[in-house]
């Protein structure tokens, strides 16, 4: 098969006088994983949820696997392969690990009893292994994201959208994770995901798509898009990209 | 709990059926009977409440209007158009199912949830109320009857014996049902849009088809308790079967008894009609005591028991055995 | 077809219905708008204070005195009943709150079953059937007086809303609890006022409908689907959208009363109501959802 798993066109959303996605284009090639990042207010989880479906374009496509989404709602675009998670976690908080996890794996096996077979082996690959029938309410902020991401998981995705799964971690639990994450690309998952936390952007990501003011204005590996005047601009102002080479020169 | 094996599912509602038949060997009493018989009737209208309100966290407050449909319509069949009993009933269990999926369609399309949703249920009964009070074919103000004649085929009997079995029956099969779905795809899905919409829907579930089933089955079982209290009284009015009345037993039973759970809607139905029947017998009667009584149950119920009567249970051993355990 | 006076005198009737309707939508909008509940006690509420009304007509206070009483009297009491029950017992989850205040209208309701028996109450006031003639309409005194005393309250609760300082506490919390709490503002305290406020506004109303209508211990539901109907249709927090809508289903109530028939006049508040709320849950003068 030929062309990139997901690509966007010229997708724009705007909500009421503000346009929060403004015209942004990337791509997303088969099993790799793909960063996008931005600063605060870029509209990167704004872009997120018109991929899953959770909001509708008001300009634009969304082409997955060459086939143009549309309109189709959320949970026919998990059935497709797109799941994503969500950047503040949203547990079934009255269920256990176990059955949380299966809600997810349900999509795929209809049987009860394969459905929480699955989501074992899934709590498994994610570390939550010892945790299977704890209530999804006491685990900690760790544990909810692992658990936001064996949800999704379990659904067997071709694409799994991942929003901020890192944040609000500390660096070690940080540490623990990234492994989970590229051993979940190496099992054929192709990953896009929207991060702050650089250092794991810089390790996981094989191209990196920049977002500001609801536009993308730099893409490549992570090594170039952090060298891109027009991103260290974006991030820290107007002038800081002349500002930081001249201390350069001054200092060489 | 969902692993365990098919005994241990369903062996203790087996169980606990076997015990309650054995209630008409022990008594013959026509007053207990009487009494059982409508907590049996209460418990499956709120084990229908239970399906949608207590797995799928969709508060209803307007039960009555399917409890009623079915009540109608199981009179109607049978008092103008001399359809056989049983098939009337069963008509009566559809019509109630298919007033369940339009009112779902409708509100859960447009986005109802949570107090929105609670009052459209409300002002539909109403609605039902005020129609099948005001015109001639349901007999207005006066009601319908069903013609006495007291044969099997007919589903009417003298002994008020087989009536609490036929009930028992009915509560015994939907409690199967109901942990058969626990059991299933449908039940966890169902109960993941009770805990998290937007989750759910990320996860591949259709929500709003789940909605719609699962008040489309609530709205059966609600409406085979109507259909059940014609052939048990052979008589319905408006109040009778769109009063808010049975809208609030068919919700408070869940509550008090245990919400989404297998035996909250029989346990919380024989607790309050036990409860009932001891305040008449203590305070005479005196109209209103009874449900003035059950409003502070239900206020008592959500401050202290929020999971209920077996929630209670459960934190009082666990009381206990804390006690003991240093 | 009726004649353009017959017409008009059913609007003018309408519009004086529609005022004590606003009062009671008045009540139920603002506690929604402040503390995001639905209040399901609202028409057991107006009921008790039927009764109040009642009792002290049958001790020789003229309703419109008693009403001096009364209305601090409720206000005290839906402190108290929000403070120390609905808040407590309902641990802050919009359900339970829902369902506390469905427990709440249960026991009020039968409580003045057990009291006062299912029995339909009136009474008979010396300005009972006196009445304002405008020449083609003579409108019942009554009536008229409830009209006065709706208007005034209404302007009362603007003015105590938008000039004081409970008022900016309130509206501060009605926006952003958390914001309100973190400028020191005791939240349960403006839970509570707002919610005697709404108790204050249903004595008032019942104090003014007693001397022209009936009460029984359901009468208050009559009423309280009617304020729902009016509230979701003023947008849910809305105070001039509750005005406005009570005036409209006052008038609509009356003209289809006039055309269809009495016992259809309610009839065609439910569809409004239901029509609305599926197609446009925010209102029609669309406060937020």
């Amino acid at each position: 098969m030929s062309g990139p798993l997901l690509s966007v066109e010229g997708a724009s959303k705007r909500f009421g006088g503000l346009l929060a996605v403004d015209g942004a284009s990337f791509t997303v090639e088969r099993g790799s994983i793909t960063g996008l990042i931005g600063p605060n207010g870029a509209g990167k989880t704004t872009l997120f949820t018109l991929v899953a479906g959770f909001e509708t374009l008001t300009a634009g496509t969304v082409c997955f696997k060459g086939d143009d989404l549309g309109r189709m709602p959320p949970h026919e675009r998990a059935k497709r392969g797109i799941t994503r998670t969500f950047q503040i976690v949203q547990p079934f908080a009255g269920l256990t690990v176990r059955e949380n996890i299966a809600v997810g794996a349900h999509l795929r096996h209809a049987a009860r009893g394969e459905a929480l077979a699955r989501a074992e082996a899934v709590a498994k690959r994610v570390g939550l292994g010892d945790r299977l029938d704890q209530p999804a309410s006491g685990l900690t902020v760790a544990g909810r994201k692992r658990l936001e991401l064996a949800r999704a998981l379990a659904t067997e995705p071709t694409l799994l959208l991942l929003d901020e799964v890192l944040a609000g971690l500390n660096p070690s639990e940080v540490r623990d994770i990234v492994p989970v994450i590229r051993e979940i690309r190496d099992g054929g998952v192709t990953i896009l995901m929207v991060e702050h936390v650089m250092q794991a952007v810089m390790s996981l990501c094989d191209r990196v798509f920049v977002l500001a003011q609801g536009r993308i204005i730099a893409q490549g590996t992570p090594t170039e898009v952090t060298r891109d005047p027009a991103v260290v601009e974006a991030y820290l102002g107007h002038g800081a990209a002349a500002r930081l080479a001249s201390r350069e020169v001054a200092r060489g | 709990m969902s692993r365990s094996g098919p005994v241990a599912a369903y062996g203790p509602i087996l169980a606990v059926a076997l015990l309650l038949a054995m209630l008409p060997v022990a008594t013959s009493a026509n007053t207990i009977l009487n009494s059982m018989v409508m907590a049996l009737l209460i418990a499956l209208a709120g084990q229908g409440w239970n399906i949608l309100g207590g797995y799928g966290g969709q508060f209803s407050f307007g039960h009555a209007v399917f409890f009623g449909t079915g009540a109608y319509v199981t009179a109607l069949l049978q008092a103008r158009f001399g359809v056989n009993a049983y098939v009337a009933f069963a008509a009566g269990i559809a019509a109630g199912a298919m007033v369940g999926t339009i009112l779902g369609y409708l509100s859960f399309r447009s986005g109802l949830r949570g107090s929105y949703f609670a009052l459209v249920t409300l002002a539909f009964a109403e609605v039902f109320r005020i129609l099948a009070n005001a015109t001639a074919f349901t007999g207005g103000a006066a009601g319908t009857l069903v013609k006495l004649d007291v044969r099997p085929e007919n589903f009417q009997f003298s002994s008020r014996a087989v009536f609490f079995w036929i009930a028992l029956g009915l509560v015994t099969a939907v409690m199967l049902g109901v942990r058969f779905m626990e059991r299933s795809r449908f039940g966890a899905w169902l109960v993941a849009v009770r805990e998290n919409e937007d989750a759910a829907r990320a996860l591949g579930v259709d929500t709003l088809k789940v909605k719609i089933q699962a008040i489309t089955l609530s709205a059966g079982v609600t409406a085979a308790a109507g259909g059940f209290y014609v052939q048990y009284f052979l008589f319905i009015d408006a109040n009778l079967a769109y009063g808010t009345w049975i809208s609030i037993e068919a919700l408070l039973v869940p509550i008090v008894g245990g919400l989404g759970t297998v035996f909250g809607p029989l346990i919380g139905a024989v607790a309050l009609h036990g409860l009932a029947e001891a305040t008449k017998a203590i305070a005479g009667r005196i109209p209103g005591i009874d449900l003035a009584l059950y409003g502070s149950l239900l206020v008592l119920a959500i401050a202290f028991a929020p999971n209920g009567l077996q929630g209670l249970m459960a934190k009082i051993g666990r009381g206990l055995s804390f006690g003991r355990a240093p | 077809m009726f004649s353009p006076e017959i017409v008009t005198a059913a609007v003018l009737n309408g519009l004086l219905t529609g005022a004590v309707y606003a009062l009671v939508s008045v009540a139920l909008t603002l506690v929604y708008g402040v503390l995001h509940i639905i209040n399901f006690a609202h028409g057991a509420t107006l009921t008790a204070a039927m009764f109040a009304a009642y009792v002290a007509w049958q001790a020789g206070i003229d309703p419109l005195v008693a009403v001096i009483g009364l209305a601090p009297l409720f206000f005290v009491l839906g402190y108290a009943v929000q403070r120390w029950i609905i808040g407590p017992a309902s641990h802050g989850e919009d359900r339970n709150i829902l369902l506390v205040t469905l427990g709440l209208s249960i026991v009020i309701e039968n409580v003045l079953l057990a009291t006062f028996r299912s029995d339909t109450r009136s009474i008979d006031v010396p300005y009972g059937f006196s009445s304002v003639d405008l020449g083609f309409v003579f409108l019942p005194m009554p009536r008229v007086i409830a009209f006065g005393i709706t208007c005034v309250v209404a302007l009362l609760l603007w003015i105590l809303l938008a000039r004081t300082d409970a008022g900016k506490a309130i509206r501060a919390v009605a926006k952003d609890k958390l914001g309100a709490a973190l400028v020191g503002i005791d939240v349960p305290h403006v839970y509570a006022v707002t919610f005697g406020l709404g108790a204050a506004c249903l004595a008032v109303a019942a104090c003014v409908l007693l001397p022209s209508y009936f009460v029984n211990p359901r009468v208050g539901n009559a009423y309280v689907l009617v304020a729902f109907t009016v509230v979701v249709l003023g947008g849910m927090g809305s105070v001039p959208g509750a005005v406005i809508g009570g005036l409209f289903i006052g008038i609509v109530e009356s003209l289809s009363g006039l055309y269809f028939g009495e016992s259809l006049g309610q009839l065609g508040i439910f569809l409004i109501f239901i029509l609305v709320l599926l197609v446009r849950p925010t209102g029609l003068f669309g406060a937020r959802a």
